[in-house]
């Protein structure tokens, strides 16, 4: 672990009002690795996560404390450009949000609101490049034109993927991006998120202990609020450190 | 045992719909009876000269072409006031202001404003519009205050399409770096505008049947000529039924011209409505497509 890490969460609390979700978390999720945050419902892995990209400032009453670095550099503070951030730190979310547009134009969106568009050819080569590294090419490329709504639950899934891909980020987080689909379509998911770390940084919320031992390179196990155990996906679930991580992963609460 | 309760459970229900299908048909034939009345009583009247003429012998001949105009014209000074002021209030309350104690408050006082009596905007907007900001009587002071009447309804009308657009397109597009205003503007509002138009056109069609708010602000008793600027008194078609209707020296002998007036206004509302309906369906249609 020598290297800088992608994203770096240090001694990160937060808080609804009065209310602590996270304490004290130290997490680091590695460049080109998929780092899973497991634990049972109210934990704070989505909390965790959308502290990230900074989604959690919509919420009234959300404070945080600690830090929270990218590429080695703060991301917390109102001098931060969170309009930068999530173009840099893309987001899927647990239930597929297609908006009601055509395909091309949901993953065209981002494009064009970033003024990234360019050419009409240029925003149909990115389109394509898009869906296809998100497997969904081959299934749309003749109804592109089609509404997305259109769209089964899983392929709706994997076009938000591609909607977040064609702005070019760095970092993709999945908020239990398989929570509403299909086993199937999760299997074609969790594929996908193999393929994806070959040129991406990807934090996935699971409550799915299968999904996090198959897909991830690293697991963060949290509840209450704090960390439990943080290591190597295959030390967390073959010789966890700590009794609850253990009691959790073999099923016996959760 | 469970068949006789269920008999029971469709007793109960038979009863239960019999009573709203009653209350439904109710509702149904006061309104068929009146529509039935007044179409029946005003259909006579009407004629191109009635619609295309001013009143003529102590409006007791000729046709109301200056209270149609008039009721137009202030109807759109109302919307130039009411659509953006309302839509815009609609935005900020429901997109950017915190959800707190007083934002609460504003919302209460905007419902309640809703059920304040006509009569009294009237009398606010002599005040406000005819003597603080020395607008006078006038077509502007008249719609400056059915403005402010409608206001409330635009607003609550906006607020509850805007509450229709699902939270996850608002997210959806701020996680692709989209700005708050960026994300309203093409992830909210194209889905929701059907519906603020929609209750807004009925705001304003309620706007325009109104007598109360513009008996003291800018409606006269009867013009020779049409108003030249926005500054001069117009001829509106309630004000002119309240008159035909109960303040003409000679009600008996201008009863038909009363109803056909009637007519006339309840036509042009449930046009304005009619168009409301059309607008929505066609908005869908288009942001269905995408």
């Amino acid at each position: 672990m020598s290297t800088l890490p992608k994203i770096e969460a240090k001694n990160l609390d937060f808080f609804y009002g009065p209310k602590q979700a996270l304490k004290n978390l130290n997490i680091a999720c590695h460049e080109k690795k998929v780092t899973a945050i497991i634990g049972p419902s109210g934990c704070g892995k989505s909390t965790f996560i959308r502290t990230l990209n900074r989604m959690n400032d919509v919420v009234p009453g959300a404070r945080v404390t600690g830090d929270i670095l990218v590429d080695g550099t703060t991301i917390l503070g109102p001098r931060i450009d969170v309009v930068e951030l999530r173009k840099r730190i893309g987001m899927v979310f647990q239930k597929p949000n297609p908006f009601p547009k055509s395909i091309f134009d949901n993953v065209a969106y981002g494009l064009r609101i970033n003024g990234m568009a360019g050419s009409r050819e240029h925003l149909e080569e990115v389109v394509e490049k898009s869906l296809r590294e998100a497997a969904l090419w081959d299934e749309v490329k003749d109804r592109l034109k089609d509404n997305a709504f259109a769209l089964s639950g899983g392929q709706q899934q994997r076009l938000c993927i591609a909607r977040a891909l064609a702005v070019k980020p760095e970092v993709i987080l999945f908020d239990e991006p398989c929570s509403a689909i299909d086993p199937i379509a999760t299997a074609k998911i969790e594929d996908l998120i193999e393929r994806l770390k070959k040129n991406y940084t990807v934090v996935i919320v699971t409550h799915n202990m299968q999904q996090a031992a198959r897909v991830s390179d690293y697991t963060a196990f949290l509840m209450l609020g704090e960390l439990i155990e943080f290591d190597e996906t295959k030390t967390i679930f073959t010789a966890p450190n700590n009794k609850m991580t253990e009691d959790y992963i073999t099923g016996r609460f959760g | 045992m469970t068949i006789r309760l269920q008999a029971k459970k469709a007793v109960a229900q038979a009863v239960g719909f019999f009573g709203l299908r009653v209350a439904l048909g109710l509702v149904l034939l006061i309104l068929i009876f009146i529509l039935a009345d007044i179409g029946s009583k005003g259909a006579g009247t009407i004629s191109w000269e009635f619609l295309t003429q001013a009143p003529r012998r102590g409006m007791t001949e000729g046709g109301i072409f200056p209270a149609i105009y008039g009721t137009l014209i202030v109807t759109l000074i109302t919307a130039v006031l009411a659509v953006p002021l309302g839509m815009g209030a609609a935005i900020y309350l429901n997109e950017y202001a915190r959800k707190n104690r007083l934002t609460r408050l504003i919302r209460l006082s905007i419902r309640n404003l809703s059920g304040v009596p006509s009569i009294v905007y009237g009398l606010f907007g002599v005040i406000l519009f005819v003597n603080i900001f020395k607008f006078g009587t006038s077509i502007l002071s008249a719609g400056l205050t059915l403005g402010l009447l409608t206001l409330p309804w635009t607003i609550t009308a906006s607020e509850e399409a805007l509450k229709t657009v699902p939270n996850s397109y608002r997210e959806g597009a701020l996680a692709l770096g989209a700005s708050k205003w960026q994300s309203i503007r093409t992830n909210v509002l194209p889905y929701a505008l059907p519906g603020m138009l929609t209750g807004t056109v009925l705001g304003l069609a309620r706007a325009a049947g109104e007598t109360a708010p513009i008996m003291f602000t800018g409606a006269a008793f009867a013009l020779p000529i049409l108003p030249q600027s926005i500054k001069d008194q117009f001829m509106a078609l309630p004000y002119h039924l309240y008159i035909m209707a109960t303040q003409h020296h000679d009600i008996a002998k201008v009863r038909p011209l009363a109803y056909g007036t009637a007519l006339v206004l309840i036509a042009l509302v449930l046009g304005l409505n009619l168009g409301a309906v059309v607008l929505r369906y066609r908005l869908r249609r288009r942001t269905k497509r995408y």
